[in-house]
C-alpha cells in the first residue's frame, strides 16, 4: 500500500470496490441457489466451499488489500494457514484412525455408550 | 504516556518491513482469530462426521433472513472500505457518512440476528437440543460478539476518536484501515458460516 | 499480590500521578515489575497448595499438624484436620493451573518479556503501551477469578489442570438457577482461562510488533540477543496455539451453562442414571483442543528460560555463545514442530497405530532441536573463564536439570513405553524436571541477573548461594523419587499416595522423602523472599550502570532506566556477545559502541 494516492487512483479504487460488491452479491445468490438444487452430500459441500472460498478471497484480496501486501503479512498468514490445516487435518486423521480401528469404516455411527471410553476418561484424572 | 516518548512507525511505514505498527499488530490478532474459528470449524467437522443424525440447516433455520444478513454484512464491508478511501481523498464528511452507514449496518445485522434467535427459542430450539444447534448457537453467538466488538471500535472512531483527524490525519487514516481489516475479517467469517450452518445438507434425518 | 502498590504509597506527589505511575502505568518496565511480583506471589501460593497436598501423601489420613491452617481452611475442606478428598483434587487442579498459567508464563513472558524486550532492542517502550497495560490487568482479573473459585459452593475446579471432559463437564454442575451454575469451580476456571488467554494474546502481539518494528538502527536479525529470539518464537506460539483452547473453553462453558453436549457422548451414565442431555459430543475433542495449546505451552515455558540462560552464560563465561545461529534456527524449528506433536499425550485414548507412529516420530524429531540448544549452551562453557556468580549457578544447574527433564520425556514420547508410564508419577517427575529445576531455575537466574538493573542494587550473594544450594538439593529430593514410584506403577492422582495398592508398597516410603524435601524447598524460598525485599532497600548498590560488564543494550541505560529508557536512542554496531575480542582493551565490547574503547 503506497502511503499517498492520487485522486484518480482513489476513484479507480472506489469503482473497484463496487465491482467487488457486485461479485459478492452474485456469489451469495449462487450459494443460496445451489443449496436448493440437490447435489448430494459430498458435491453439495464441495460446491458450497468453493463458492465461499471465492467470496472469501475477494474480501481478503481487495477489501483487506491482500493482493498487494508486504512479505511480513504473507509470512504471518502462511504460518497461520499451515497451523490451521494442522489443527483440522490432524484432528480428523486421528479420529478417522481411531474410529476405523473400532469398526473398520470411517463413517461409523457416533460412539454410543462405549463403557471403556468413559472409564478411560475418568482414569485420566 | 508522557510527551517525550514517541513510538516510531505509528503513522509511517518502517522502511525495511514496509509496515506501520498497528497493521502488523492487527494481522497477528487476526491470525489468532483464524485459529479460534478454526477450532470451531474443526469441531463442526469432527462432530458431524461422528454423528448418526445431522440436521439440514435449511429445515430449521431461516434462510431468507440469513441471506439478508449476508448482504447487510457485505454491504457494510463496502462502506467500511469506502470510508477509508474517503480519508485517503481527504474527504472527511464522506468518511463520516460511510462510517455511519457501516455502524448502522452493524445494528441492522444484530437486529436481524435477534429476530432469528427469538424465533428459535420460541420453537423450543436451544443449544441443548442437539449438537447441530449447539454449534449453531456457539458459532453465530461468538460471531455476533465480534460484530459488537467491531461496532464499539467503529463507534469510537465515528465519535470521540474522530478528533484525531484534525491533529494526526495520517495516523487516523491508519486506524480506519486497521479497524477495517478487523471488520472485513468478521465479514469473511460470516461468508463461511453462512453456507456451513444454513445450507449444507444434513444426514440421517 | 498487590504488595507493589503498597510499597510506593509515599510517592503521591510525583508527576504522572500515583495511579498512572504505579497502578495503570503504561511504562513497560513498571508493567514488567507488576507482572513479576504478581507472578512470584502466585508461584508461591501454588507451591503452598502442593506443600499441603504433600502432607496428605506422606501421612494419609492423619490430621494436619498446624491447627491455625486447619482452622483457616475450615471443617468442610479439612474435616477434623484431615484433608477431604474433594479438597485434595481441588489443590491438585489449582496447583497445575496456577503454576503454569498464573505463575511461570506471566513471569517468563509477562515480566521478563515486558521488561527486557524494549530494552534489548533499543526501543523507548513497547509498540502499544496502553494495550500492554490492559494485558496486565486482564491477567490480574483472570487471577482473581481463578482464586475466587476457592470460595464458591463446592470449591475450586477439581478435574485436574487438563480439565478433561466429560468429568469436568459434570463435576459440581450447580443448580437450576443460572447464577448458581456460574458460581461453580469449573465454570470459574473456564472464565478465568478466557481472561488469561486474552491477556496472553494481547501481550504476545505486542512483543512481536515491538521486536519486528522497533529494533534500533543497526540491530539486524542476526545481531539480536538470543533472549529476543526466544521471546519472538514464544509469542508466535501463544498467538497461534492459545485460541483453540479459548474455543474449547467457550464450548465447555456452553455445556455447563446452556446444557449443550459438545463434550458429552450419547448415553453417558452417571451413578446408574443416564445423563439427560442430547449427547453426540466427543470427549476426545476436548483433549485435542487442550493439547493443541498445551504442548506448545511446554515450549512457551522453556524457550524464555533458554533465552535467559543464554544471556547469563555468555556474560559469565566471558565468551560468545557457541553456535549462535544454530541456537536461533533450532529455536524456530522447535516452535514450528511443537504444533505437530500434541497427540503423544493421547496414546492411551485408543488411537490407531498409524497415527501413533506419526506422533511418536514427530516427538522424536522435536527432541533434536532441544538437544542442539542444550549442546550449544554446554559447549559455550568450554574454555571460558567462568564467574561463579549466583545467576550463573542457577544457569549452570539448569543445564543438567533440563537435560534430565528432556531425556526422561523420550520414553513417554514412544507409544509402547508410554503404555506403562502414562499417568504415573514418572510423568509428574518428567515435566517437573523441565519446569521446576529447569524453567524456574532459569527464571531465578534472570531475577538475580537483572535485579541490579531494575532496582540499582544487587541481591545478597550469600543469601543467594544458600537459596541456590538448598533449592538444588531439595528439588531433586522432590522429583527424583517420582521416577522410581512411576516405574513401579504408582498413579499420579491417588489421594492416599498409593497406600491401598499392593504394587506401591515397596516405594511408599519415598512419599515421606519427597514431602520433606518439598517443605525444605519451601523454606529455601523464604530465604529468597527475605533477600528480595531486603535488597530492594538495603542491598549493595550496583557499582555502575553495567555491573556485570555485559554487552547487550539494556546495560546502556541509566539505572534504573527512566521512562523512555535511553538517554539517547542507541545505534547498534555489532553482534550481541562480543566478549573477549582478541586485541580489545576490555573483555567485553557493548553493542552500542562504534569502536573499541
Amino acid at each position: 500500500m503506497s502511503a499517498d494516492h492520487h485522486p484518480e487512483a482513489i476513484k479507480k479504487q472506489v469503482s473497484l470496490y463496487w465491482k467487488v460488491f457486485g461479485a459478492l452479491t452474485i456469489g451469495t445468490i449462487i450459494t443460496v441457489a445451489i443449496a436448493n438444487v440437490h447435489l448430494g452430500i459430498l458435491l453439495g459441500i464441495a460446491v458450497a466451499l468453493v463458492v465461499a472460498l471465492v467470496k472469501g478471497s475477494l474480501v481478503a484480496g481487495y477489501f483487506m488489500h491482500l493482493f498487494h501486501e508486504v512479505k511480513w503479512i504473507y509470512g504471518v498468514l502462511l504460518l497461520t494457514a499451515v497451523f490451521f490445516v494442522v489443527l483440522i487435518a490432524l484432528v480428523m486423521w486421528t479420529t478417522a484412525d481411531q474410529q476405523g480401528r473400532h469398526s473398520g469404516t470411517f463413517a461409523v455411527p457416533q460412539r454410543h455408550v462405549e463403557p471403556h471410553h468413559a472409564t478411560e476418561a475418568a482414569e485420566a484424572h | 504516556m508522557s510527551a517525550d516518548i514517541v513510538i516510531p512507525y505509528n503513522d509511517t511505514d518502517r522502511p525495511d518491513t514496509g509496515l506501520y505498527n498497528a497493521k502488523l499488530g492487527v494481522w497477528l490478532f487476526l491470525a489468532s482469530e483464524v485459529m479460534l474459528f478454526g477450532a470451531l470449524f474443526s469441531t463442526y467437522i469432527l462432530l458431524r462426521v461422528g454423528a448418526v443424525k445431522w440436521e439440514h440447516g435449511a429445515d430449521i433455520l431461516n434462510i431468507p433472513l440469513a441471506t439478508l444478513n449476508t448482504m447487510v454484512l457485505i454491504g457494510s464491508s463496502v462502506t467500511m472500505v469506502l470510508s477509508w478511501a474517503a480519508l485517503k481523498a481527504k474527504n472527511f464528511p464522506r468518511y463520516r457518512l460511510c462510517m455511519g452507514l457501516t455502524f448502522l449496518a452493524g445494528i441492522g445485522f444484530l437486529i436481524i440476528k435477534t429476530i432469528e434467535y427469538k424465533a428459535k427459542f420460541e420453537h423450543g430450539l436451544s443449544p441443548a437440543t442437539s449438537t447441530f444447534m449447539a454449534i449453531y448457537f456457539t458459532m453465530t453467538g461468538l460471531h455476533a460478539l465480534h460484530v459488537i466488538g467491531g461496532m464499539i471500535v467503529n463507534g469510537y472512531l465515528l465519535g470521540p476518536g474522530a478528533k484525531m483527524w484534525h491533529t494526526e490525519p495520517r495516523r487516523f487514516t491508519n486506524r480506519i484501515e486497521v479497524a477495517g481489516l478487523y471488520w472485513h475479517f468478521v465479514d469473511l467469517v460470516w461468508i463461511f458460516l453462512f453456507p456451513t450452518l444454513y445450507l449444507l445438507p444434513g444426514k440421517g434425518m | 499480590m498487590s504488595a507493589h502498590t503498597h510499597d510506593h504509597e509515599h510517592h503521591h506527589a510525583h508527576e504522572p500521578g500515583f495511579v498512572r505511575k504505579y497502578i495503570f502505568s503504561t511504562d513497560h518496565k513498571w508493567i514488567g515489575i507488576q507482572y513479576g511480583v504478581t507472578a512470584l506471589a502466585f508461584l508461591f501460593f501454588g507451591f503452598c497448595l502442593v506443600m499441603l497436598m504433600r502432607w496428605q501423601l506422606a501421612y494419609p489420613g492423619k490430621a494436619f499438624p498446624i491447627a491455625f491452617i486447619n482452622h483457616l481452611l475450615g471443617e468442610a475442606r479439612m474435616p477434623g484436620g484431615v484433608m477431604a478428598p474433594e479438597f485434595y483434587n481441588q489443590l491438585g487442579a489449582m496447583h497445575g493451573t496456577i503454576m503454569v498459567f498464573l505463575g511461570v508464563v506471566p513471569l517468563a513472558v509477562g515480566a521478563f518479556g515486558n521488561y527486557l524486550v524494549p530494552l534489548q532492542v533499543g526501543a523507548q517502550d513497547m509498540a502499544f503501551p496502553k494495550l500492554n497495560m490492559s494485558s496486565y490487568w486482564v491477567y490480574f482479573v483472570g487471577g482473581v477469578v481463578m482464586l475466587g473459585a476457592f470460595f464458591v459452593p463446592g470449591g475450586a475446579a477439581q478435574s485436574g489442570w487438563t480439565s478433561y471432559a466429560p468429568l469436568s463437564n459434570i463435576t459440581v454442575p450447580g443448580g437450576a438457577e443460572f447464577l448458581s451454575r456460574i458460581l461453580t469451580g469449573q465454570t470459574m476456571w473456564l472464565l478465568g482461562m478466557v481472561f488469561l488467554i486474552t491477556s496472553s494474546l494481547l501481550g504476545s502481539v505486542n512483543i512481536i510488533v515491538t521486536i519486528v518494528q522497533l529494533r534500533a538502527k543497526g540491530l539486524t536479525w542476526m545481531r539480536l540477543p538470543f533472549f529476543i529470539w526466544a521471546q519472538l518464537v514464544t509469542s508466535f506460539l501463544l498467538v497461534l496455539a492459545f485460541p483453540p483452547l479459548e474455543a474449547a473453553g467457550v464450548m465447555q462453558l456452553m455445556d455447563r451453562l446452556f446444557g449443550s453436549s459438545f463434550f458429552l457422548p450419547s448415553g453417558l451414565v452417571i451413578s446408574g442414571k443416564e445423563l439427560a442431555v442430547s449427547g453426540g459430543g466427543s470427549a476426545l475433542l476436548w483433549q485435542h483442543l487442550f493439547w493443541f495449546l498445551a504442548h506448545p505451552e511446554v515450549y512457551v515455558l522453556i524457550l524464555p528460560a533458554l533465552g535467559i540462560v543464554g544471556e547469563v552464560i555468555a556474560n559469565n563465561t566471558r565468551k560468545p555463545l557457541w553456535g549462535y545461529k544454530s541456537l536461533v534456527y533450532a529455536a524456530i524449528f522447535l516452535g514450528f514442530m511443537s504444533f505437530v506433536v500434541w497427540a503423544h499425550h493421547m496414546f492411551l485414548t485408543g488411537m490407531g497405530t498409524t497415527i501413533n507412529a506419526f506422533f511418536q516420530t514427530t516427538t522424536m524429531i522435536i527432541s533434536v532441536p532441544s538437544i542442539v540448544i542444550l549442546t550449544a549452551l554446554i559447549l559455550s562453557l568450554w574454555g571460558g573463564s567462568i564467574r561463579f556468580t549466583v545467576p550463573m549457578l542457577f544457569a549452570l544447574a539448569f543445564l543438567p536439570m533440563f537435560g534430565i527433564g528432556g531425556l526422561t520425556g523420550l520414553p513417554l514420547g514412544l507409544a509402547t513405553s508410554d503404555i506403562h508410564l502414562h499417568d504415573t508419577y514418572y510423568v509428574i517427575g518428567h515435566f517437573h524436571y523441565v519446569v521446576a529445576p529447569g524453567t524456574l531455575f532459569a527464571l531465578f537466574a534472570g531475577i538475580y541477573f537483572w535485579f541490579p538493573k531494575a532496582s540499582g542494587r544487587k541481591l545478597n550473594e550469600t543469601l543467594g548461594k544458600i537459596h541456590f544450594w538448598v533449592s538444588l538439593i531439595a528439588i531433586n529430593g522432590v522429583f527424583m523419587p517420582m521416577f522410581i514410584q512411576g516405574m513401579a506403577g504408582v498413579s499420579r492422582r491417588l489421594y492416599d499416595g498409593g497406600t491401598t495398592y499392593l504394587h506401591a508398597q515397596d516405594v511408599l516410603m519415598l512419599n515421606k522423602v519427597m514431602s520433606h524435601s518439598a517443605w525444605l524447598l519451601g523454606a529455601a524460598q523464604l530465604v529468597f523472599i527475605v533477600n528480595f525485599f531486603w535488597s530492594i532497600w538495603a542491598g549493595k548498590k550496583a557499582e555502575n550502570d553495567n555491573p556485570w560488564e555485559a554487552t547487550t543494550l539494556e546495560w546502556a541505560t541509566p539505572t534504573p532506566p527512566p521512562h523512555g529508557n535511553f538517554t539517547q536512542i542507541p545505534e547498534v554496531y555489532r553482534g550481541p556477545y562480543e566478549y573477549s575480542v582478541p586485541g580489545a582493551k576490555r573483555d567485553f565490547t557493548p553493542q552500542h559502541l562504534p569502536q573499541e574503547v
